[in-house]
């Protein structure tokens, strides 16, 4: 046992420097009109070789370290209680949500306009988890293209903005029922497909999207992208200093208030908070109809589900029209929030963040899922200075939670439905 | 109602069944036995639409079924269990009934989404319905538990439940019995003759059980090797020379 720790310790220091010191160590310079290669400095040798010591120890002493770490969840109190009961659990869930959502309402009005810019952006990903939970968490279905429907609700509002004016209140549902339509049109060919085949053509349905977006230039400005979306206005009110439109009222002279850039920043904020708590609210209920129940069926045993007589095609179906639906909504927003869209907007690292804010937060847990599209979205803003390690950080943390909490932050506790006992 | 006329199903180069025909009329329980290996799930999953036949006709009502996707099938009225049993296991067990029922419910997003009236009442009375099918069955007071928790035996009983809350017209059970002691298989027993009695059900049934079989069956087909080998009453199936030599051996 321990010749085998020692030879794999050894083995993992060595496979750290084979990977560190190539990556760290030499530089390519510019010598003239050649490239030169340049040997570390002493620095990056003795910071290469400590490293290569740490995994060496941790691997050795690996056994002993991971059992005390084992015991480390004793430490919280609360990690041997009893589950509480549904009836308390649901009451007390909806009394948190609600106190959440009252002061997310008032908090805008006592922070800086740079905070809820990015609150915005945080609801904005929080519509995008949770329309995509609905794919991955609750119908099973792994989904690698997801951000091809906000772009295509961000777009659409762009583009009938752009040419024929229509405002954000007429764009929002029209972009959210397209994005609704791709989903299902990229529904009906890929229903067969399951597990790794569908999160491939999936992926694939997001790379055509956006290329398609990047080269229809006579339409989409390609790579150029769009720009003058209007801001949403309220019954008529415009938000910015001046108003553009004829017949358009400002929001500061119809109140008599001093013009101020932070009422546009919050009124966007309310919206996107306004929509994020009915997405909330709709698929809460979606989940707990015949839908939902049809959706976990089919994820659970679709053998059993189809010899029910339940349509695998119309099941599916529906769970990739009203995700799509959500990310249209969500996309329509960010296009306003932002005034400005391109194709760089909707690559597939978006795709990759808004399913690990789903695995993250615990397929299918809506609170997990709001709580996780939170963290992921502000640590990075927290932490701008290590913006070089974002990635790192991130796989780490990944690793991570792979490694403890499988099932993710607050996993899934269905809600389910009791039958009360008749007297 | 049922009628299936020189049913055969090729995989490859192997004729899993030949020519096999079957009917089961209004009211009735047909069973299906044979050896191991002799194509009785074959059959039930032609018939289920799960395998689309390569040759022979299958009339439901009167109506050609075969090659039709397999829900449509169970929507006609022609639904089945499985061999090894198939819940919803994370599901709890009035859950797994209420899923059954999704063609009774109100499926309008919309009237869900604000609830109206016409829902709920659908949603109450879907309820009514899966309680009292779990009662029926004896399985009320677990009606909260996860499926997945129950003991085998109710969780045999539950599938059948699950099937009867869709009001199918023909029941069709694949080993119902298998891996229940001989109480709960009496018990079984009584609650396929009853839901032929009070619920006007016909059942097709494979089973190796000899007992269950021979006490409940109006008819019984028996199938070698994918080939039919003889139909009758019990009395005559069980006087039948093939039969014997199939199920004992040749002397």
């Amino acid at each position: 046992m321990a010749t085998h720790n020692f030879k794999h310790a050894l083995f993992c220091a060595i496979v750290t420097i084979i990977i560190a010191y190539p990556i760290l160590g030499l530089n390519l310079v510019a010598q003239g009109t050649t490239v030169g290669l340049e040997g570390a400095t002493p620095g990056t040798v003795i910071s290469v070789i400590l490293a290569a010591v740490v995994v060496f120890l941790f691997q050795l002493f690996r056994d002993n370290i991971m059992t005390s770490l084992g015991k480390l969840p004793k430490l919280n109190p609360l990690s041997g209680r009893e589950p509480m009961p549904q009836a308390k659990r649901v009451k007390m869930e909806s009394w948190v949500l609600t106190g959440i959502i009252v002061l997310a309402l008032f908090w805008p009005f006592f922070v800086s306009r740079g905070s809820v810019d990015l609150a915005t952006l945080v609801l904005i990903y929080v519509m995008l988890a949770l329309g995509l939970n609905v794919v991955v968490g609750l119908a099973g279905l792994l989904d690698l293209g997801y951000v091809a429907f906000y772009a295509v609700g961000a777009y659409t509002f762009a583009l009938l903005s752009q040419y024929f004016g229509f405002t954000f209140w007429m764009a929002l549902p029209i972009g959210a029922l397209l994005a609704a339509l791709f989903g299902l049109m990229l529904g009906f060919p890929v229903l067969r497909l399951r597990g790794d085949y569908l999160a491939i053509v999936t992926l694939g349905f997001g790379e055509i999207i956006r290329i398609l977006l990047n080269n229809w230039t006579a339409v989409t400005g390609g790579p150029n992208g769009i720009g003058g979306i209007p801001e949403p206005t309220l019954f008529g009110m415009e938000f910015g200093r001046r108003v553009k439109e004829e017949g358009n009222t400002s929001f500061h002279e119809t109140f008599g208030i001093a013009y101020s850039g932070e009422h546009k920043v919050i009124f966007l904020y309310l919206i996107a908070l306004v929509l994020a708590v009915i997405t909330a609210l709709v698929i809460r209920r979606l989940m707990r109809m015949p839908v939902g129940r049809a959706w976990e069926a089919l994820r659970e045993d679709e053998i059993a589900a189809r010899s029910l007589g339940m349509s695998r095609t119309a099941v599916k179906l529906s769970a990739f029209t009203i995700g799509a639906f959500f990310a249209g909504f969500a996309g329509t927003v960010f296009a306003s929030k932002q005034g400005f869209i391109s194709p760089e907007s909707f690559v597939f690292l978006e795709s990759a963040i808004i399913l690990a804010i789903v695995v993250l937060g615990g397929m299918g847990s809506q609170v997990g899922v709001i709580l996780a599209a939170i963290a992921v979205t502000i640590l990075p803003e927290l932490a701008r200075e290590f913006s070089d390690f974002r990635m790192l950080v991130f796989g780490a943390a990944m690793v991570l939670m792979m490694i403890w909490r499988p099932q993710g932050l607050m996993p899934m506790r269905r809600i389910h439905i009791e039958l009360k006992q008749q007297e | 109602m049922l009628e299936v006329q020189n049913l055969s199903m090729r995989f490859g180069g192997l004729l899993a069944v030949d020519g096999v025909n079957l009917d089961v009329q209004e009211r009735e329980i047909v069973s299906v036995i044979g050896p191991n290996g002799a194509g009785k799930t074959t059959v039930f999953n032609c018939l289920s639409g799960f395998y689309t036949p390569t040759g022979g006709k299958i009339l439901f009502e009167g109506k050609e079924v075969q090659g039709k996707p397999d829900y449509k099938i169970s929507r006609l009225g022609m639904v089945r269990t499985f061999q090894h049993v198939r819940l919803f296991n994370q599901m709890t067990v009035v859950e797994n009934l209420l899923v059954a029922q999704h063609r009774h419910l109100n499926t309008n997003l919309l009237a869900g989404l604000i609830k109206t009236p016409n829902y709920r009442e659908r949603e109450k009375k879907s309820l009514d319905r899966a309680a009292y099918w779990l009662n029926r069955v004896g399985l009320l007071d677990l009606a909260n538990r996860d499926a997945g928790n129950l003991a085998y035996g109710q969780q045999r009983r539950l599938e059948i439940a699950r099937c009867m809350v869709t009001e199918p017209k023909l029941l069709m059970l694949d080993e119902p019995a298998a891996g229940l002691n001989p109480a709960e298989t009496k018990d079984l027993n009584q609650l396929i003759v009853s839901l032929k009695e009070d619920y006007n059900v016909s059942v097709l049934l494979i089973e190796h059980d000899m007992s269950l079989v021979m006490d409940i069956s109006d008819r019984i087909t028996v199938i070698n090797q994918g080939r039919p080998l003889a139909s009758g009453t019990p009395a005559e199936v069980r006087q039948n020379d093939d039969v014997i030599k199939a199920y004992l051996g040749e002397a």
